[in-house]
Parts: structure tokens; sequence; C-alpha cells
């Protein structure tokens, strides 16, 4: 059995390929899934931060207020739109539509340009507002 | 010993009836998702850089803070799963993969814990 297991044919991994839009936005589809995993933390401090009191929320809307701080936002940002805009594609192609070669790689670009298009949108809107 | 085959072992059993949980509860939470964290990205617009006062008071409201916990609530059971995949998807040494699929739960509790306590601590006490 062990034989058999450690013989089996594998298909060859993802640098034997050319890299396409589909494939690349599925990578990335991870990627931000992965980054958002961990971006949980800043939610997490950020409301302790709230129910701790205005001394210490002061300090960590200061530290989001920071450079480094806007530009982790804007990251996170952009992260969440994305794979917000990649899992509304899962949807469709869970209910069985979608699948043309054509279409889902027009659709693959078009999750890019849209999520860095909505995200420069929500920040230029944030600091319009703020 | 047992001579029996590894199939022998397991022909009769049937399925665990659980096959497709990981599916649709990945499925599930990501439809709630969409609506929750619309939400969320307009509540920290409407918020960043507000003095704590104005952000505890909004906190408080009972819709919000509820919205919130879903937030999440939702968010974490997902990223529990997806992460779960990852793990198994690139870790194949079976002690390393077991310890981090346990972090990877420890995390996102430690994480819910964390959240909801603040929440429930802001929508009762200020």
């Amino acid at each position: 059995m062990t034989n058999v297991t450690k013989s089996r044919p594998l298909s060859p991994h993802l640098q034997i390929y050319k890299l396409i839009p589909t494939m690349l936005m599925s990578i990335v589809h991870r990627i931000t899934g992965a980054a958002l995993y961990f971006g949980t933390v800043l939610v997490a401090w950020w409301l302790i931060a709230a129910a701790s009191g205005p001394a210490y929320y002061d300090w960590a809307s200061w530290f989001f207020g920071t450079i480094i701080g806007q530009v982790i936002l804007f990251g996170y940002t952009w992260a969440l739109i994305h794979h917000m805009f990649g899992g509304l594609r899962h949807f469709m192609w869970d209910l069985g539509y979608g699948y043309e070669k054509e279409f889902s790689t027009k659709l693959a670009i078009a999750n890019a340009v849209g999520s860095i298009t909505v995200t420069l949108l929500l920040w230029i809107v944030g600091y319009i507002v703020r | 010993m047992d001579m029996r085959t590894p199939l022998g072992k397991v022909r009769g059993l049937g399925s665990a009836k659980e096959g497709t949980d990981h599916f649709w509860r990945q499925r599930l939470t990501a439809v709630a998702n969409v609506p929750l964290l619309t939400f969320f990205v307009i509540f920290i617009m409407t918020y960043a850089g507000a003095p704590h006062a104005d952000v505890v008071a909004a906190l408080a409201n009972p819709f919000v803070a509820v919205v919130m916990a879903l937030v999440v609530i939702s968010a974490l059971t997902h990223m529990r799963i997806g992460m779960q995949v990852i793990v198994e998807d690139y870790v194949h040494a079976e002690g390393i993969k077991i310890v981090l699929l346990m972090l990877n739960t420890f995390f996102a509790i430690a994480v819910g814990g964390l959240c909801l306590f603040a929440i429930l601590k802001l929508a009762f006490a200020g």
C-alpha cells in the first residue's frame, strides 16, 4: 500500500504552467485570504482599544493614522475587496455558470481592476468625508 | 496480526455523512460575509479618526453590537476553514500538520474571544 502511494504519478506544480489571469487570481485569492486571516489581529486590537478607554484608544487611533498604519489599512482594504470579488466569482461557478475560457479570463482581469478601483474610491471618499 | 486489507476494514461502514460539511460551511459563511463585511467597512470608514466617546456610543447601539458580533463569528469561521485548507494543501509532514491545524483553531477562538468580549463590554458597560 505504501509503495502504491509513493509511486503514484503527480501532476506538475505551478512553475510548469504559463501564468494566466485566472491562475494568478486564484493564487491572489488565497494570498489575500491568508492576509485577512492575520489581519483579524488588528480588528481585535482596535475593538479592545475601544473597550479599554479613551487613552489607549487614542494611541491605537494615532497608530492607524500614521503613514505605516495607513499603508497597512489600505492593503487590508484591498485584500478584503479583492477576496470578496473573488468570492462572488466563486458563487457564480458554484451555481454552474461562467466556465467559458474567454469569459473567465475577462472576469479574472476585471477582479483585479475592480478591486483596485473600488479600494481607491473608498479611500478617496474616506479622505473627503473626514 | 490483522490479516484484513485496508479496504476490507472500511467496507460496509458507510461514509461519515459529513463529506460536504466544510464545503457547505465555507459557502454559508461566504454568503453571510458579503453583507456583514460591507457593513463593517462602512462602519470603520464612518468612525475612522472619530473621538473615543463617539466610537463607544456607536458600538453600544444594540443593532451595531449584534451585527459586529456576527461579523466576527462569520468571518472567523470562514477564515478558520480557509486556513485549514491551506495547511492541508501545503504541509505534508503529519506532526507539523496536526500542530498547525490545532494552532489554527486556537488562533480563531482566541481572536474571537477577544473581539466578542470587547464588543460585549462596549455594549453593556460602555
